[in-house]
């Protein structure tokens, strides 16, 4: 029954008929634009995973020059904000209350410790163990300015020739190790994700709570006619949302673009198939807007965020739940998007990816041609 | 020579996963050309399926529909262009203006060039929305969508137009014309199907398929359902006072199959014509008078379902009598006024409910009924105006007043995922029942309302009528000296709804004081005084019976409650064009 070729005329008439709608109902802008910027001015700004000015307490037990030439070199240190003091008294309470993030002792017999290994470690690094992760960012910042320290020293006090080969640390891809630059490209993923099932799911969910996709159905529109006319106008809005993070993301967060535009948009394009493709299989679901947005925000959102490598790195997680990620199409985008951003147009990752993507996106449209019912049983 | 009819049904019956029981029964029935068949029957009877089936919705269980011969699932493209159809809520899309949604059936159906300029000048001729077609169809009256969806439906001149409650809650002018707009097609000889809860209309239509609980209890011209209780039906008029004691006393006797408030008479009818004589002496002790009147749709519907509930309510009995002051005026609205947006609910409603009385809110869907209602209760607050309730205000007054009232919301405000007793339970929690006191308060509402056997049942699965029971249950659980009712018996089978007036009665002659809402004509006649709502403004408040009585003329020499209303319309708007 739904063998007759596609009537342009029904399509065009769908489409027309979605863009009046989404100009005069709100909340296909709401989710398209302002969504959109929420999450990205949150994620921007909210979701950083580089330290800055953490507070320590350095305890100065010892008062000759090489301890207060390591404090000063403390205090100089970007990634440190020192409180000096003679006791560790004077801090412990502070470290408590989580006020400080580490204290540093400089021993009384630190000069003599420096020389003589012999008489145990030169200084003593105590951190806030509950929360772990900022305590190794204060020991290995710590240790770390404590090497350059000591080379320092010895390089001026001309007891070691600088080395003749330098070694020079340099990240590529993301020279400046912003954890930002990372971040937004992996949010945006996200975002498309959120935004394109949203979406659809909630359009379709609304035509059958107004009663209108009755009608349409006892009109002689056929399945495929309704699936395009739903794509088209949300494809569309979808690109609108995804340049205005694009424009976002390069102007206000000043994320470097290393790659192409048509590269950037030939996976996009790609990627808000199957994030609409998966609205429309939730819309079939379920013919109530409310739960249409709670199964999208879970099945979307949650995916997105957990499992696409956005923030937690897929290659550390136990080996199960790699195997899941395989099936989350936002893990794929998230890999280009960070490509296309900080690499480049790398072919060898890209074309992979939108391989998977095509896939997943002929999947779910496969799954929604099935569920989207012609009919009301 | 009998034509080809246009609908032919046989056998046809559905069932859903999850339903204990069919939707639809094996149903027959035919539509020949030019005829208006009417589908009646309460919510739940089977209508909307049997609907979807001829539009080709849903596949049959079993037996077959067929559109001009099309089966409309193998043929369906073919039968879809035959086949008009109009859902509930009309179809329309409330963003798009009149002529966009017009443009967009049009391009579904392929009506284009010539043809198409030519049929959107008819429709909308028609329907009388030119004027308005670049108007947004959600900011339209309900009557004007009703008649745009109808519009939309009649696109491809179908030789099958299939209508889906197009009347309910829409304002009485809009009803008549929307009939009006029927009868004019039918003469071009398509065949009508035209599903209704309102068993007045079915008396519109030529012939009438009656479900009931998904089973097809009639089939045929609604005269000849009405002549079963031809000689058998009765008007009681001129009763001093306690007409509801009378009613009460009547229906609690086997010779009277159904009895119904009449504004200030009683309508009764009885098993057998020679019983008479039994009324009379009854009537007689209030003064009244008997008089034979036609017989209608309803007392036939009320019969066939084996006659209406005894009248003695004990729910009524169990409660204590109320005492007031003579005359004290328990509710109150002073120019209550409730602006959305730019968008005015209500104008200056002003009246007042004596302890008591049963007091009614009648008009269409937007006309204000609901939020004057929620003013009254303190759900919402008036932009200017007062609601009083008992002396104070509810939206500023504590618990103690609002003890006073139980409220019984539209659709009936349960919890759908928990059980009957669950219900019951949590409300008198609500109500601040506690301990024992609660116990025996939650049994005495089982025993009343005969909830016994529905207790573990999640109450969203309950038969409408139970729904209903435990609803009523659950407000006045704390006794109230004051019951809101919205729409309180919209959609039900009549031998429901005559059983929850019961009720109603029984608590009124306890001296409880009853305000209700309703689109309902009939209903509206149980109440003592009823004000009438259109657009945001009240057009007239007084008894039924006056308000009949105040339009009558020479063409209109007994009007009902309907031709009142229609009239009252009319004068307001004469009013507001003078001024």
């Amino acid at each position: 029954m739904d063998g007759p070729p596609i009537s342009a005329r029904r399509v065009r008439a769908l489409v027309k008929k979605e863009f009046h709608q989404i100009a005069r109902d709100p909340s296909s802008i709401l989710i398209a634009v302002i969504i959109p910027l929420l999450l990205l001015f949150i994620f921007g700004y909210g979701l950083s995973l580089d330290s800055h000015d953490l507070r320590l307490g350095v305890v100065l037990e010892s008062s000759d020059t090489e301890a207060r030439d390591f404090g000063a070199a403390l205090t100089g240190s970007d990634y440190f904000v020192v409180d000096t003091g003679h006791d560790i008294r004077e801090f412990s309470d502070r470290l408590r209350d989580g006020h400080l993030r580490g204290i540093v002792v400089i021993p009384e017999d630190f000069a003599v410790r420096l020389t003589d290994p012999g008489k145990g470690p030169a200084i003593q690094i105590i951190s806030d163990g509950s929360e772990p992760q900022l305590a190794a960012f204060v020991e290995n910042y710590v240790k770390g300015a404590f090497r350059v320290w000591l080379r320092q020293r010895q390089i001026e006090s001309g007891r070691v020739m600088p080395p003749a080969l330098q070694i020079e640390q340099r990240f590529r891809y993301n020279p400046s190790l912003r954890s930002r630059n990372f971040l937004i490209p992996g949010s945006i993923a996200v975002i498309m994700t959120v935004v394109g099932a949203l979406l659809t799911a909630l359009v379709v969910a609304r035509e059958w709570e107004r009663g209108t996709m009755e009608a349409l159905l006892a009109s002689p529109v056929t399945r495929a006619e309704l699936v395009i006319g739903k794509f088209i106008p949300y494809f569309f809005l979808g690109l609108g949302s995804f340049t205005v993070c694009l424009l976002l993301a390069i102007l206000v967060f000043r994320v470097p673009l290393v790659g192409s535009l048509p590269a950037l948009y030939a996976v996009t394009c790609l990627f808000l198939l199957t994030a609409l493709g998966l609205g429309l299989t939730i819309s079939a679901a379920t013919k109530d807007q409310f739960v249409a947005a709670q199964i999208a925000l879970n099945a979307a959102f949650l995916p997105a965020f957990i499992l696409s490598g956005f923030v937690f790195e897929i290659k550390s997680m136990p080996m199960w739940i790699q195997v899941i990620t395989f099936f989350i199409p936002a893990r794929y985008f998230v890999d280009s998007l960070k490509t296309l951003f900080l690499a480049g147009d790398v072919w060898s990752i890209l074309l992979p990816d939108m391989l998977l993507l095509s896939l997943t996106t002929i999947i779910f449209l496969a799954l929604t041609a099935r569920n989207m019912a012609r009919r009301l049983d | 020579m009998p034509e080809k009819p246009i609908l032919e049904i046989e056998g046809l019956c559905k069932s859903f996963p999850g339903l204990d029981h069919r939707a639809l029964e094996p149903v027959d029935a035919e539509v020949p050309p030019g005829r208006i068949m009417g589908l009646v029957g309460p919510d739940g009877a089977g209508k909307t399926t049997l609907l979807r089936l001829a539009a080709g919705l849903l596949t049959p269980e079993a037996g077959s529909v067929r559109v001009l011969g099309l089966d409309p699932l193998r043929d369906a493209a073919r039968a879809r262009e035959l086949t008009g159809y109009m859902p509930q809520k009309f179809g329309l899309y409330e963003d798009l203006t009149v002529m966009e949604n017009l443009d967009l059936y049009a391009d579904l159906r392929g009506l284009t060039g010539e043809a198409r300029d030519e049929r959107f000048e008819t429709v909308l001729h028609f329907s009388e929305l030119k004027p308005f077609s670049g108007r947004r169809a959600g900011a339209l009256s309900g009557g004007m969508k009703q008649k745009l969806g109808l519009a939309c439906a009649l696109l491809s001149r179908p030789k099958l137009l299939l209508l889906d409650e197009p009347s309910v809650g829409v304002d009485p002018v809009s009803r008549r014309e929307l009939w009006r707009m029927v009868h004019e097609l039918i003469q071009e000889g398509i065949g009508v199907v035209w599903s209704t809860a309102y068993l007045d209309e079915a008396e519109l239509c030529d012939q009438v398929v009656l479900l009931s609980g998904g089973r097809m209890l009639y089939n045929g011209p609604p005269r000849e359902l009405a002549e079963r209780v031809r000689e058998r039906c009765f008007r009681i008029s001129g009763i001093t006072t306690g007409r509801r004691r009378l009613l009460t006393r009547l229906l609690d006797r086997e010779e009277v199959v159904d009895g119904v408030i009449e504004g200030a008479n009683l309508r009764i009818v009885l098993r057998e014509p020679d019983e008479r004589t039994m009324l009379e002496s009854e009537a007689g002790e209030k003064s009244g008078t008997v008089h034979p009147v036609e017989p209608r749709f309803e007392d036939a519907f009320v019969d066939l379902l084996g006659g209406a509930p005894p009248g003695t309510s004990a729910l009524a009995e169990k409660i204590e009598e109320k005492r007031h002051g003579e005359d004290a005026r328990v509710v109150e609205a002073r120019e209550l006024t409730k602006r959305f947006g730019d968008f005015t609910a209500t104008r200056a409603v002003s009246f007042g409910v004596r302890a008591g009385e049963i007091f009614g809110l009648l008009g269409p869907n937007g006309a204000g009924k609901s939020t004057t209602f929620k003013m009254m209760c303190g759900l919402l607050k008036p932009s200017s105006g007062e609601a009083l309730v008992s002396g104070t205000s509810l939206s500023h007054a504590p618990g103690e007043a609002r003890q006073k009232v139980g409220y019984m919301a539209q659709k009936f405000s349960l919890y759908g995922m928990l059980n009957a007793r669950q219900n019951l339970e949590f409300f008198s929690g609500v109500y601040g029942l506690r301990g024992k006191a609660r116990r025996k308060r939650v049994d005495e509402m089982i025993e009343l309302f005969g909830l016994a056997d529905y207790l573990g049942q999640s109450s969203e699965k309950l038969p409408l009528g139970i729904k209903q029971r435990l609803a009523l249950a659950c407000a006045v659980m704390h006794t109230p000296d004051i019951l809101f009712l919205d729409e309180p018996t919209s959609g039900v089978d009549p031998v429901t709804r005559r059983e929850f007036w019961s009720h109603i009665n029984g608590l009124v002659r306890k001296g409880v004081t009853i305000m209700v809402t309703t689109h309902f004509m009939d209903e509206a006649e149980y109440c003592d005084r009823i004000g009438l709502m259109f657009r945001g403004d009240m057009i007239a408040i007084d008894t039924p019976h006056a308000l009949k009585e105040s339009v009558v003329s020479k063409d209109l020499e007994k009007p009902t409650l309907e031709d009142a209303f229609i009239e009252l319309i009319q004068r307001w708007r004469d009013r507001k064009e003078v001024a």
